[in-house]
């Protein structure tokens, strides 16, 4: 038989390819797998991402633990109905364990190294460690005072809000999948980032794999004892898959470059070099007293410019886009009720400051302020207006 | 359309170039298949094809390499990436994107090209490979065979007029390895597009190939021709080919079609032998494991093969036995059958534990097993003594059922190969035996202990698993170090494991880094590691990937020494040529269920896809490997 004539094995060739095709018709759709949805994302994830990060603008707002704990739990009911079932989404729990391990780490600190919060609760005096001279207004020890240390809770659960709410976005949205709106001369500049962040989950999955195998081995998979050892087989591991990576995405056409004329060229890096100036020297204007007048006009000139830059410089890249998400309707809902918890809580902090940072001298109850915790419950609105991602 | 003039490489710090000498040319069109043994430079020749060699790993190219008219030195990888696609080994590193559909899309994006020209191809491609229903899948849950069909499609959407594959159908089971292997065919014949591929599984891949460059040893100069021509002098060849090379045929048969038309001759004189020894189906019985290969059969004696041959012809004297291709037909003939299976490879003298119980699929059966149930008795060799053993048992992980009601039972002494499809549960079931993976209901038993809540101390005496991936069960940065390492956590006496190492492994110096291991070495190395706590149960997941005949030759020689001395091994694989060679029972998997479960003989020639090589050829008889044939002839 030549090569390549349909001939095949033993006249079981026919049965062979037909059940191949049936599995495939059947069995190798995983069981639960779409079939015929309209539109792949559910919504723009640059929608969720906006959404995300004004939550944590209102985070930043506010120190009254009611508010924050409103806004946490707002944001992960939303991750809670919304998410959908990729591996990335599974991220959430481990920002939510980062934000707890943040606040603990703020409220030791205060403990151990005092802090500047007058007060007069006394909780508990620890041992002083005196310090020479030069360490001067550093204290290791000493009384740890009620005031200071619900300041530092306070304190820390700002932060801890904020991470949670990036960590929602991450959850909601892949950020490769952000990637895909970049303009095009900042996509390969995108991709090398995106490409180090997704570092770090296969880091983590690595280390489960490899302490995994240790068991194999006959040794303990867990314990600190296991992850160090792991360690260097995982880091080794990751870095050749990262080479290897970037082999591949060579081989695939990964900053291949358009010839643009000279002049073009040098036109874009004239622009966007002198556009960064600009806004550099802009905002430096707009910040000081005396150059109020020239300062606005330069701070948009230069963003002109810079924004010209990119796009003279999005030429270079030859790269097109496949089914980019849409920019819809809900997008606009999520968007906005993001901003709006944002812009409400924002005008609250001027409005009714003492709502939003319940005082610590005097120590007070904080209270829950009725207006900005229904701003706060605005933020719930993506998790009856975005249909589900399907599972 | 790729063209090496006088090509050699030597990478940094190597003393010798790893390849020497290559001067060949793939004409547009055709499909060129690169064999050879491992560890001789395929994935360098084929890294020059697209410029990564040396452009991406250092090292010195001499000569020139040219595809479609460019030259690789003046042209940098991603300024050939609209000619040549490229599929490496791990399908993994491949992957840029997180969806399937995105990734598919990926390749074409760089490129440039226009949005509805993109659309369409990634759903002619997704249709060509079978991946519509994965369209919106995250690529990291997808199973080894769906990724492979996801990278190769990735690179077949820019349309590019040079595909450069290596070891594309190494993890795929039989019917997705057809089903690439037929999307390649399509590509050469309607589009032109030119192929170069390493494959080590050539009963697959040397029916397709228009020319066969072979590298026959490292630093060689490659033979290249028709794949027949080549085929006469390789040392690496199919079984239809060794099959050919037995009775002589010629011309050399290269697919099973041309081999059964020269067959009959063959046939004759093997039913000719067969009738000789007494009744069919007690050759059948005694050679379907007295299959020494003649390589293997020198270390390990074939006085014992004798013996067992002889004592499965006794087995089998009972009326019925005959009837082995019969599935099941009468659960105590199946019983017989597999009892004498397995009591043959048992070297003599050993206490041979008979593992013969009705087959699970039968409902008469049924009874009996719940009785067993109320004892559990990992007592003092009963009768049906097992030493592992899962009973209903279910496994969900990540909302997918990945296993439900196995039932399985492993007695010590005997092979069993689990097969079926790419995702449908081998690995998992592999895991749970080994305490990897928790039950979610049922149980599981291994030498008498619960896998998942023993600590793992105790339970490499027990139960060893040899991973997909080998490097992940090694930490250490030499052999050596690996070798100590592994003698302390199993307990053993020092150089328990360097002994089992130069066992496997002949000609690994101490210094060696486990990473610079070739794929088969590395197996090996593992193998030896798991091996060194002298586990009764030992599990392989897809041992053979990436590894070339003569390493699957020793691997076999290897497990088939260790069945002897009475290690139960249980292999999840897609080799139904090593499942032929080596298991006594076939356990079928499918969507999570055991779908058939009995005697490797009659499971694997009832099946169309799971047959090997030469039982086709010689249908009806039912003869199953190479090495039965030689046997028989003798």
């Amino acid at each position: 038989m030549r090569p390549g004539e349909p001939g095949q094995p033993c006249g079981s060739g026919h049965v062979v390819s037909a059940r191949a095709r049936t599995a495939v018709a059947t069995g190798r759709t995983v069981p639960g797998a779409p079939s015929g949805r309209p539109s792949r994302a559910a919504l723009h994830p640059g929608a969720w991402w906006l959404w995300a990060v004004s939550l944590g603008v209102a985070a930043t707002r506010t120190t009254n633990p009611l508010l924050l704990c409103l806004l946490i739990s707002a944001s992960a009911y939303v991750v809670a109905v919304r998410r959908s079932p990729a591996p990335w989404a599974r991220s959430y729990p481990a920002f939510v364990r980062l934000a707890l391990a943040v606040l603990l780490v703020r409220v030791l600190f205060a403990v151990a190294l005092g802090s500047p919060v007058p007060g007069t609760h006394t909780l508990l005096t620890l041992p002083e460690v005196p310090l020479p001279h030069w360490a001067q207004g550093i204290r290791l020890g000493g009384r740890v005072t009620a005031e200071a240390v619900v300041f530092a809770a306070y304190d820390g659960l700002k932060l801890a809000a904020l991470l949670v709410c990036v960590g929602a976005a991450n959850a909601l949205a892949s950020p490769t999948r952000l990637l895909k709106s970049l303009p095009g001369a900042l996509y390969e500049t995108g991709v090398a980032v995106v490409v180090a962040l997704t570092f770090a989950p296969h880091l983590v999955a690595d280390v489960r794999r490899l302490r995994a195998a240790r068991r194999l081995r006959g040794r303990p998979d867990r314990g600190v004892r296991g992850l160090l050892q792991v360690g260097l087989p995982v880091l080794e591991g990751a870095l050749e898959r990262s080479v290897a990576l970037a082999a591949a995405m060579e081989a695939r056409g990964y900053g291949r470059t358009a010839e643009v004329p000279a002049r073009v060229r040098r036109t874009t890096a004239a622009l966007t070099l002198g556009g960064l100036l600009g806004v550099c020297a802009g905002t430096y204007g707009l910040l000081t007293a005396a150059g109020g007048a020239y300062g606005l006009p330069v701070l948009l000139a230069g963003v002109a410019a810079a924004l010209t830059g990119l796009r003279l410089g999005g030429r270079r890249s030859l790269r097109t886009r496949y089914r980019p998400d849409p920019w819809g309707a809900r997008a606009w809902l999520v968007t906005g009720s993001g901003a709006a918890v944002a812009g409400l809580l924002t005008l609250a902090s001027v409005r009714d400051p003492r709502a939003l940072h319940p005082g610590v001298v005097p120590l007070v109850a904080p209270t829950l302020p009725l207006w900005p915790a229904v701003a706060v419950l605005l933020a719930l609105l993506p998790a009856f207006v975005v249909p589900r991602e399907p599972s | 359309m790729i063209r090496f003039e006088d090509v050699s490489v030597t990478y940094e710090g190597a003393a010798r170039p790893t390849v020497a000498g290559v001067d060949f040319e793939v004409p547009e069109g055709e499909l060129v298949l690169l064999a050879g043994p491992s560890g001789v430079g395929k994935s360098t020749v084929l890294g020059a094809v697209n410029g990564l060699v040396p452009h991406f790993t250092g090292g010195t190219l001499r000569g020139r390499v040219t595809v479609a008219g460019r030259d690789t030195r003046t042209h940098q990888p991603r300024q050939l990436a609209d000619v040549v696609g490229t599929v490496g080994q791990d399908p993994l590193a491949h992957f840029v994107t997180d969806t399937v559909e995105d990734e598919l899309a990926y390749g074409m994006e760089s490129l440039g090209l226009a949005p509805a020209v993109m659309r369409r191809r990634v759903e002619e491609t997704l249709d060509l490979l079978g991946l519509a229903g994965l369209r919106d899948r995250p690529i990291a849950t997808l199973s080894g065979g769906q990724r492979q069909r996801v990278a190769i499609g990735s690179v077949l959407t820019p349309h590019p007029r040079v595909l450069v594959l290596d070891e594309p159908t190494s993890a795929l089971d039989p019917a997705a390895a057809e089903e690439v292997l037929a999307v390649l065919q399509r590509l050469v014949h309607d589009l032109g597009t030119t192929v170069l591929m390493a494959e080590h599984r050539l009963e697959r891949v040397i029916q397709y190939a228009d020319r066969v460059v072979l590298l026959p040893a490292r630093g060689a100069a490659p033979v290249t021709g028709p794949p027949a021509e080549v085929m006469a002098v390789s040392p690496v060849c199919p079984p239809v080919v060794a099959l050919g090379r037995l009775a002589g045929w010629s011309p050399l048969p290269l697919t099973v079609r041309d081999a059964r038309r020269q067959a009959p001759p063959l046939r004759a004189r093997l039913s000719g032998a067969a009738a000789a020894a007494h009744t069919p189906a007690a050759a059948v019985a005694a050679t379907a494991t007295a299959l020494e290969p003649a390589d293997a059969a020198a270390h390990r004696g074939a006085t014992a093969a004798d013996a067992s041959a002889t004592r499965a012809a006794d087995t089998s004297t009972a009326p019925g036995t005959g009837a082995s291709g019969v599935v099941a037909a009468d659960s105590r003939v199946a019983g017989t059958a597999r009892a004498g299976a397995a009591a043959v490879p048992r070297p003599r003298g050993q206490a041979a534990p008979v593992p013969g119980r009705p087959p699970r699929r039968v409902p008469s059966g049924a009874g009996r097993r719940s009785l067993f149930r109320r004892r559990p008795a990992p007592g003092q060799e009963p009768p049906g003594k097992h030493l592992a053993q899962t009973r209903a048992l279910c496994v969900r992980r990540d909302h997918v059922q990945a296993l439900r009601d196995v039932d399985l039972t492993v007695a010590p002494g005997e092979t069993v190969a689990l097969m079926g499809r790419n995702g449908a549960g081998k690995s998992t079931l592999l895991g749970s035996l080994v305490g990897l993976v928790a039950p979610s209901s049922g149980t599981v038993d291994v030498d008498g202990a619960v896998p998942h809540r023993t600590p793992p101390r105790d339970l490499v005496r027990r139960v060893g698993l040899v991973p997909q991936e080998p490097r992940d069960l090694l930490y250490a940065d030499t052999v050596a170090a690996e070798c100590a390492a592994a003698d302390r956590d199993a307990g053993a006496a020092p150089g328990t494991c360097r002994a089992l190492v130069s066992e496997l492994l002949p000609g690994v110096a101490d210094g060696t880094h486990p990473r610079d291991l070739s794929e088969g070495q590395r197996l090996a190395l593992a193998l030896a590691v798991v091996l060194t706590a002298r586990p009764p149960l030992l599990l392989l997941d897809e041992p053979t990937r990436g590894l070339d005949y003569a390493a699957k030759a020793r691997l076999v020689g290897v497990l088939r020494a260790l069945a002897a001395e009475g290690h139960a091994i249980v292999l999840a694989t897609h080799d139904v040529e090593l499942a032929a060679e080596l298991a006594h029972r076939v356990v079928l998997l499918a969507e999570g269920e055991v779908i058939a479960d009995g005697p490797t003989a009659e499971i694997v020639v009832s099946s169309p896809s799971f047959a090997p090589q030469v039982t086709k050829i010689l249908a009806p008889q039912q003869w199953l490997t190479v090495a039965q044939v030689r046997e028989a002839l003798r």
